[in-house]
């Protein structure tokens, strides 16, 4: 495990100020950084206060939809007697997305002292952390983590002396993109097939084993604790201008570029800087074709939209496409379209749970489409087949795993057609083989 | 242990039951961390996984009983997760990511020089000395150290074709 690069100049590094730095991993130097202060501070204060706090902070949900997190954690009812349960998402499965993979790698102790804080606001005793399976690095360094925090006494029985009761159980999941939906997560903790819910009821109302739970990414509870620590005004002055969107965010910057990785920047940080600059720019001699910005569940941006978009929730939603996990793949002009379209496809295809026909069907038929086309057999009709097919997987389905799948497709087709259309002529060689 | 154990009948001949000693130990030192048994039944898999190499109908029989489950029920949510093998599989289990940011980064020929170099030939398929089985998995969470492999339980990053019979001499 190494860290591929420093700090950038640009990058404003709180989340990720130590990674690299396998020291930060151990309780002991977690504490001499700093660490479990904010945990030390929120046992002091009481539930509403540190909700008020997160709220002034503008903090949103770092895992894809960024709904406030403050407002999030008041939702979950109070007095009610009933057992309440924090679920941590650390599913981490959308393809181009790394970020919580470097939090669990790197600073452990940053997300035990975040779940612990936002046990204590919600009400919990018990937090979940359900990591994928494939992450076994992250799953040693977490478990060690959680060893030490008990034997230190800052969760358990008595957290940091406070009489409260907070104990974090890790979970291994075994191989499910859907699990990473949160009613997904809390079937399969339950021992089920990772099937989604249908909503309401929501998780405030009746989550994890029927009772009140509060699900968060791993990013945005990594970073309550620094909030609580320098205040929320502070949070909140770090973006560019918009108050909507706050706070410095990860963001993963894979395929086509020199220097692939994890940036952390202010909310509202040019794209074109983040592209060019921090992650390397382009091979020599290529040049940007596409960027899907929000892992791959969102629509594709053009090179002009991606050059003149602000990395935000509203700036990348005004260029065409969302922020979602922040996980960019980028594409030079060697990259085809309708290929890598085809393997989202696929890969949506093979990630379906199957529940919901529309999903089922319609993730394999439009992968088999694009299929025929890569392999010079598609027809005239083709194009205007996946538009309708992708119009029938939107909005129409239990989760939002079908309408991922149409994101690309759509996109893919209003603004780079002459690629397809170039397949559909016979102009250009098929690229898959088979009758 | 007594009652499911040995009910199951399946590619493995007479069931030999996991859940004793210390595989037993690890699965009740489970049971109270969760409100429920059911929800002991993804880390009971992964317990039988790591004992047997894979997870055959006499072990989802068994862990049936334990949780208070039916066969067929654990038989569903076996099946529903990619990492639990159904069948046996190679002494080492080697999963190569190829869903786009890979693909973008050459991920076709590190599958091309595993399955040459392992001798596997295909996909999902055991190499002949028994040693290796290859399959290509979806998006692995580590798509800026293109192309990552998990070979058994170690992940590595950055592979290329020229690495791979690097890669895999530490298997043989």
């Amino acid at each position: 495990m190494g860290y591929p690069h420093p700090s950038h100049p640009k990058e404003t590094v709180v989340l990720s100020k130590y990674f690299g730095d396998a020291a930060a991993r151990t309780h002991q130097g977690w504490v001499e950084r700093g660490g479990y202060e904010g945990l030390k501070k929120a046992l002091g204060m009481t539930p509403e206060a540190i909700i008020e706090e997160l709220k002034a902070s503008g903090l949103r949900g770092r895992g894809g939809a960024g709904f406030p997190t403050g407002l999030k954690w008041s939702f979950m009812p109070k007095g009610d007697g009933k057992p309440h349960y924090l679920c941590c998402n650390a599913d981490e499965s959308e393809p181009g997305t790394f970020k919580d993979r470097e939090i669990m790698r790197w600073t452990p102790h940053a997300l035990i002292e975040g779940c612990a804080v936002a046990c204590h606001a919600i009400g919990a005793e018990t937090c979940y952390i359900y990591i994928r399976g494939e992450f076994t690095d992250p799953w040693a360094v977490m478990s060690t983590a959680v060893a030490e925090a008990y034997a230190a006494g800052t969760i358990g029985a008595n957290a940091m002396g406070s009489g409260t009761r907070i104990d974090i159980v890790l979970f291994r999941g075994a191989g499910a993109y859907i699990c990473g939906e949160e009613t997904a997560l809390m079937n399969s903790l339950e021992g089920k097939r990772g099937n989604p819910r249908i909503k309401p009821p929501f998780p405030a109302a009746a989550g994890l084993f029927g009772m009140p739970t509060t699900i968060n990414n791993v990013e945005t509870l990594a970073a309550v604790p620094h909030i609580l620590n320098r205040g929320a005004a502070w949070y909140k002055a770090l973006c560019l201008g918009n108050p909507k969107s706050t706070g410095t965010k990860l963001f993963s910057v894979c395929g086509h570029v020199m220097k692939p990785g994890n940036f952390e920047i202010t909310m509202g940080f040019p794209m074109k800087d983040l592209i060019y600059d921090l992650a390397g720019g382009m091979r020599p001699g290529r040049t940007l074709k596409a960027v899907i910005p929000g892992g791959s569940s969102v629509p594709i941006m053009n090179r002009q939209e991606a050059e003149a978009a602000l990395c935000d929730y509203e700036g990348i939603v005004e260029k065409g496409s969302m922020l979602g996990s922040a996980g960019f793949i980028v594409m030079d002009d060697s990259a085809d379209i309708v290929y890598e379209v085809y393997r989202l496809a696929k890969f949506y295809a093979h990630e379906s749970c199957a529940q919901c026909t529309q999903c089922r069907e319609g993730t394999a038929w439009t992968t088999k489409i694009l299929e025929r086309i890569l392999k010079g057999q598609g027809k005239p009709e083709d194009l205007a087949l996946l538009l309708e097919l992708s119009e029938q997987m939107t909005g129409k389905t239990i989760c939002v795993l079908s309408d991922s799948c149409a994101a690309p497709i759509v996109s893919g087709i209003q603004k780079f057609r002459s690629e397809f259309d170039a397949y559909l002529r016979r102009a250009k060689a098929p690229v898959l083989a088979g009758a | 242990m007594s009652g499911g154990a040995g009910t199951g009948h399946g590619a493995e001949g007479e069931h030999q039951p996991v859940f004793v000693g210390g595989a037993r130990d690890k699965l009740e030192a489970l049971f109270p961390r969760f409100p429920t048994r059911q929800a002991c039944l993804l880390p009971a898999l992964w317990i039988v996984q790591e004992e047997r190499g894979w997870i055959s109908p006499g072990a989802m029989a068994e862990v049936a009983s334990l949780l208070g489950l039916t066969p067929a029920y654990v038989r569903g949510v076996v099946t529903f997760y990619t990492m639990y093998h159904t069948h046996p599989v190679g002494r080492h289990f080697i999963q190569v990511c190829t869903t786009s940011p890979c693909h973008l980064c050459g991920s076709d020929d590190v599958v091309k020089a595993l399955l040459k170099e392992t001798g596997c030939g295909e996909l999902g398929a055991t190499s002949p000395d028994g040693r290796f089985t290859v399959i290509e998995v979806e998006c692995l969470g580590a798509c800026g150290f293109a192309t990552p492999i998990l070979v058994d339980n170690d992940f590595i990053e950055s592979t290329s074709p020229e690495r791979v019979p690097g890669i895999l001499a530490g298997y043989r």
